[in-house]
């Protein structure tokens, strides 16, 4: 039971934080310019650096 | 994960994709251009351009703005004159043969708050960008393709969530964002198909449920209407119709006198689906960034001018405003516009990858159950 528990863990815990950077980015921008747009910036733009590398990983 | 749990997600994967994909790249298609409406309007010399003036120059009163208008359109009666951030001395006026025409036949331009001159919107009335735009929000099919679309989308959700799910035993042995390019392409383009899809989910369920939020907007008005604006109303149920409209010229000071501290979004004329047939309503935007996305209607009697009430927003009515920027990608500047592009083509990636997975597993599993059936035989 433990081993499962922690195998769903280190199969999710990366897109989990992904999840919640680009969750966070897209909600920092609503309050704000400047450093706020930098936030959704980051957020957004971890899961299109990560695609890209797969994408063009040969 | 027991087999028998895997191919029942899977089922619900397979076949929610599958009724919901050709509409989902339908609409990851339109919407790309969408996002850059506001460039691409530019570049084709369809969006509207005001004279050059001293900075100072002071603006016309509503009424006279109201004149203007009419005599521009002479036949058609004012709907809504609208504000931009992007240029103050600009007013958006909407206008149709009635008060009550549906939105999709009246006509947008634009008035020079300073001079009353009236410069024609063309893509607010027509062109590339407005088919764009009614394939992504109703296929032409008016409230039933709204609905049909907000049904694909709360079938594209089921996908991501039983997508989601399958990531578990997919992934069980591979290191994160694995590519097995090595192999063959389908191996390639499975584990591209979970990569992608997975680091993209969050925005895509932002989006996808905006989506369905914005899709059912004609219902949520409607239920505005019936709710919120009849309880304001409700002392003018049995009034006789309105004689005589009082001019326009003060709105306003009226308006932002009765909600300090807020701004004028647009006004609605007596009689539109966001007024009554007695009153004008100011909607009112907050200054904060955030609740500048939040609307609140100031309800003015358009015969004395008087502020009859100041509407409390129900909560489905800022889930609809908050909807607005979550699903266009237009409050973070260009860089955000362009990440927004980048997700909806990666979006296309995964749509596409899907369709293409299906196709190969569904070939070769035919040939397999013959074998079998031979071999049993």
């Amino acid at each position: 039971m433990k081993a499962r528990h922690s195998s769903a863990w280190r199969v999710f815990a990366q897109p989990m934080w992904i999840g919640v950077l680009t969750a966070a980015g897209l909600f920092a921008a609503l309050l704000g310019d400047g450093g706020w747009d930098t936030l959704s910036w980051i957020g957004m733009g971890i899961p299109a650096v990560l695609s890209a590398r797969g994408l063009l990983a040969r | 994960m027991k087999s028998q749990t895997i191919r029942r997600w899977s089922f619900v994967h397979t076949w929610s994709s599958m009724i919901c994909t050709l509409f989902l790249l339908m609409l990851a298609v339109t919407g790309l251009p969408l996002i850059f409406h506001h460039e691409i309007d530019h570049l084709l010399g369809n969006s509207p351009e005001l004279k050059q003036m001293p900075a100072d120059t002071p603006h016309l009163d509503l009424q006279q703005l109201v004149t203007f208008a009419e005599a521009h359109r002479p036949g058609d009666v004012m709907q809504y004159f609208g504000w931009d951030d992007d240029d103050p001395n600009a007013v958006m006026a909407i206008m149709a043969p009635t008060a009550g025409t549906e939105p999709n036949a009246s006509h947008t331009f634009m008035l020079d708050a300073r001079t009353g001159e009236a410069v024609e919107s063309p893509s607010a009335n027509g062109g590339f960008m407005m088919v764009m735009l009614r394939l992504h929000v109703d296929m032409y099919a008016g409230l039933t393709g709204k609905l049909l679309l907000a049904f694909m989308g709360l079938l594209f959700v089921v996908a991501i969530i039983s997508g989601t799910v399958l990531y578990a035993p997919f992934m069980r042995r591979l290191a994160f964002a694995t590519v097995r390019s090595d192999k063959s392409t389908r191996v390639r383009w499975l584990d591209l198909h979970n990569l992608i899809g997975v680091v993209t989910l969050t925005w895509a369920l932002v989006v996808g449920v905006t989506g369905v939020i914005s899709a059912c907007a004609d219902l949520v008005i409607g239920a505005w209407r019936n709710d919120s604006l009849a309880t304001m109303t409700a002392p003018y149920r049995d009034a006789p119709p309105l004689e005589q409209r009082a001019p326009a010229s003060r709105l306003l000071d009226i308006a932002e006198a009765s909600a300090p501290g807020m701004k004028a979004d647009f006004i609605a004329f007596p009689g539109t689906r966001f007024s009554s047939e007695h009153h004008y309503a100011v909607f009112m935007k907050g200054a904060t960034h955030l609740t500048a996305h939040l609307l609140t209607p100031v309800l003015i009697d358009a015969s004395n001018l008087r502020v009859t009430a100041v509407g409390k927003r129900p909560w489905y009515m800022s889930a609809l405003g908050m909807s607005q920027p979550l699903h266009f990608g237009d409050y973070g500047g260009m860089p955000m516009k362009v990440l927004w592009g980048l997700l909806d083509g990666l979006t296309i990636v995964v749509l596409g990858s899907g369709l293409y997975l299906w196709w190969v597993r569904r070939r070769a599993t035919a040939p397999t159950n013959m074998a079998r059936a031979e071999v049993s035989r």
